[in-house]
């Protein structure tokens, strides 16, 4: 890693932190087939399975944050598709409540995201990360909810 | 202390080519609790393999990590192979460098970079991983196929072959499908009811079988090997166990004016039907839209004249409820509604017809007796125009067409195109084409014989225009080869339509919990490797519904299905998924914040007695999660206030743990 940010950080452009939590049954496998496609989107975007978006705890996210991430995207299946019948209407209305309170607490709110992507559409995940990233870049880095205590 | 080991795979140089494998081994070489690091061409091959078994004893490994493929593509393969190590299956974590990074990106240092992020992150997941085992359940040795076409009858006859019993459902009264209405199949020319009413009467008889037509399932429970099924199977008004088929009624009925569907509404039956002769099972059903006696009590002509007393005014739909072990989706298609293909005047003239409208125009059963004649004056048409992909691979007509080929539309209008001038050789045949797709067994062949020897007019290019005048049917089309604009006076315009999951296809998902994709097709687990299964265990997939299919690979796909279903009966329990909820009692207070959010009714709260620290015992009420019926979403640990709940595999602490790695 220490040789990796020499060769890269010195650059000085901005790399934002991004961490996308994705379902394991549609935006998983999405992902999976925008590689499949090799369809690019940046590496700053991080994927974390999870098995149904609705996995995604609130404190995950706040946790991102706080860890000094600058963007956090939740990618689960399309409304009425859910692997689980039901668990991405939970992510849904409890993503409402949080981004709006993230907002409210400086979180700019393109920071944040629910996006939902199935597993046919690689196209849509690749688009929708190179979109997100490039909002979250253009914010610069987050420093709201950094804490430097966290940084070894 | 885990004893982590950390395996990165070049996977030939799909992996190597955009990350420096050997940077990663050594970058994860720093991380606290990997004691061995190492890279390898193939980690997945026998070789690959064994080098992972010898580095677990060498070094007395307790985790693993492979940085490789995608989990859905390996992990259950290198789940094996810890387990063939001595160690727990569940000890292994995938860090996905290839679908997720060296295939996405594009330059080295970038894709590096990321590939050490990826394998920190599962290094600091497995160090929480804790050993799981799978709890079993029981097999239910019952399969049940959604669909009674081709597909659905070729899958159940051949589960029940094996001597397994298998339920039927079909939505209409008769099993058959859309095979039952076609007239001859490509490209051997047997007719279609030949070959098909055989196999229908074979399921009729065959005592595995049970046929539950005229229904359709109202709701899923359960999971693989142990599903509950709820079917509503519609009242018919006429009792199926009595219901001798003779017909009589069909013939007695006053309402005379219900359009026939079979017939694809060219024609009438009366209120009380059969749908057609070969029906099975070959019993009446009345049309409580048009019955006289349903709708004002004023009739009753078809019970008096039924001898065997079959006919029932006051039959309520029945719910039958059933265990199964396997569930096989064969919806099939429809073709897709022409009408807002304004070009095509389908809306202004009757002899503007689909190609399934052709088949039965064509088909000895139907409402012409199988010659040729125009719906609009009865009239022998002499020159007839094919427009083929009528809303088949159409990026540009969005709402009306669909992007996708539908595959069987070549051919089968080189079978219309063949049929006619073989029977009517003084018919001129214009077929208007994209591209002419033929590729199968003997297909480029059939089509060749209708243009070599049946002389039928092939024409690249579209037709722009059809427009009823005079009784003719004036078609404005362009030869793209000779580039050229053609008018022609045609008696008949047949539109190959574009073929689309049938409309219960979506619901009936919803219900299996099976995906699908953006056309409303259902996707398969693997697209090339398990081609028959749908991502939810015990699901799997049948005929069209999965794809455009023709009757060869419609039947092949059923019977493979069909043995993916067996190789499931057969077992007598199932491994579950250990990646369950789990409730610390310690800190659950029982408030049902979980049980009210659980989408399977897995939790339930038992008392427990708890020592206090007074040595006194106090009972409380705790959450007890069932590990058989959970399917691990997760969604109560989102929900428990006291974050007493935790999902094994995925657990809080885990996740945030990949969480800091990526931050870092």
């Amino acid at each position: 890693m220490q040789v990796n940010e020499s060769n890269i950080v010195a650059n000085e452009e901005f790399r934002p932190k991004i961490v996308a939590f994705c379902c394991n049954w549609c935006s998983y496998a999405g992902a999976d087939l925008a590689g499949n496609n090799r369809l690019a989107y940046p590496a700053d975007i991080k994927i974390i399975r999870v098995p149904c978006s609705c996995r995604v705890n609130p404190m995950f996210i706040l946790r991102a944050f706080q860890r000094g991430a600058d963007g956090v995207i939740l990618c689960g299946c399309h409304p009425g598709d859910c692997h689980y019948t039901s668990g991405n209407y939970y992510t849904r209305r409890r993503m409402a409540m949080l981004f709006s309170m993230l907002n409210y607490l400086g979180i700019e709110k393109e920071r944040t995201r629910v996006e939902w992507v199935s597993a046919a559409e690689g196209a849509k995940f690749a688009a929708t990360m190179q979109d997100f990233a490039e909002k979250v870049k253009a914010l610069g880095p987050n420093k709201r909810l950094e804490d430097l205590r966290c940084k070894q | 202390m885990q004893r982590i080991g950390v395996f990165v795979c070049w996977c030939g140089s799909n992996i190597a080519a955009t990350v420096d494998v050997h940077a990663v081994a050594e970058a994860a070489k720093l991380e606290p609790g990997v004691v061995f690091s190492t890279d390898y061409q193939y980690m997945c091959s026998q070789a690959g393999q064994n080098m992972i078994i010898d580095a677990v004893k060498e070094h007395k490994l307790t985790g693993l990590v492979i940085c490789s493929c995608s989990p859905r593509m390996h992990e259950a393969t290198f789940r094996k192979t810890a387990a063939n190590a001595g160690i727990n299956p569940y000890m292994v974590e995938i860090a996905n460098i290839r679908e997720q990074c060296s295939w996405v990106h594009k330059d080295m240092p970038t894709g590096t970079e990321k590939a050490i992020i990826l394998a920190k992150a599962a290094i600091a997941k497995v160090h929480l991983n804790t050993p799981l085992t799978p709890g079993e359940s029981k097999v239910t040795k019952r399969a049940l196929v959604i669909g009674g076409g081709i597909a659905g009858i070729q899958t159940a006859l051949d589960i029940a072959d094996a001597g397994y019993p298998v339920d039927i459902v079909e939505k209409e009264p008769t099993i058959g499908g859309k095979m039952a209405q076609l007239d001859k199949t490509f490209p051997t020319l047997d007719c279609a009811a030949c070959i098909l009413t055989p196999k229908m009467v074979d399921a009729a008889q065959n005592e595995n079988i049970r046929i539950i037509s005229y229904a359709k399932v109202e709701e899923v429970g359960g999971f693989v090997g142990n599903f509950h099924v709820k079917i509503r199977k519609k009242a018919r008004f006429v009792n199926e166990d009595v219901c001798t088929g003779c017909g009589l009624c069909t013939e007695k009925c006053p309402q005379k004016k219900v359009p026939n569907a079979f017939n694809l509404n060219m024609d009438n039956h009366r209120a009380i039907y059969i749908p057609f002769a070969q029906a099975v099972p070959k019993v009446a059903v009345i049309d409580p839209d048009y019955c006289n006696m349903l709708k004002n009590g004023k009739c009753g002509v078809c019970a008096k004249v039924c001898t065997a007393g079959a006919i029932d005014y006051k039959q309520e739909d029945q719910i039958i409820e059933e265990d199964y072990g396997a569930i096989v989706a064969a919806t099939g298609y429809n073709p897709i509604s022409v009408e807002k293909f304004d070009e095509f005047a389908y809306s202004q003239s009757k002899d503007v017809i689909t190609s399934l409208e052709f088949e039965r125009l064509t088909n000895a059963a139907g409402p012409t007796a199988g010659k040729l004649l125009r719906p609009s004056d009865g009239e022998h048409p002499h020159t007839i125009v094919f427009v083929q992909c009528v809303g088949s691979r159409c990026a540009s007509c969005a709402g009306k067409g669909k992007e996708y080929c539908s595959k069987i539309c070549c051919m089968y209008t080189a079978k219309h195109a063949m049929l006619v001038r073989d029977k009517y050789p003084d018919t001129e045949v214009y077929v208007f084409y994209i591209d002419v797709r033929t590729p199968g067994k003997n297909f480029d062949e059939f089509y060749r014989r209708a243009v070599e020897e049946y002389g039928v007019h092939y024409i690249k290019g579209m037709v722009g225009k059809v427009t009823p005048e005079n009784g003719k049917l004036k078609v404005q089309a362009s030869d793209l080869l000779a580039d050229r604009q053609l008018h022609i006076d045609a008696d008949l315009v047949v539109l190959a339509a574009a073929i689309e999951p049938d409309k219960s296809a979506r619901p009936l998902a919803t219900m299996l919990t099976a995906s699908m994709d953006t056309n409303d097709f259902f996707t398969e687990a693997h697209p090339k490797l398990r081609p028959v299964e749908s991502p939810t265990a015990g699901i799997f997939l049948s005929g069209a519904c999965q794809g455009p299919k023709d009757i060869p690979e419609t039947v092949s796909q059923a019977s493979a299905a069909a043995a993916k279903v067996i190789g499931l009966l057969s077992k007598n329990t199932l491994k579950g998924n250990p990646c369950v909820a789990q409730s610390d009692e310690l800190m659950c207070n029982g408030c049902s914040s979980c049980a009210n959010v659980c989408p399977y009714g897995a939790i339930t709260y038992v008392n427990k007695e708890f020592r206090m620290p007074d040595r006194t015992t106090k009972v409380r009420r705790v959450a007890s999660v069932n590990p058989a019926v959970c399917q691990g979403c997760g969604a109560c640990t989102v929900a428990c206030p006291s974050g007493a709940m935790d999902l094994n595999g995925f657990k809080n602490n885990q996740i945030m743990a990949e969480v800091d790695a990526i931050c870092k």
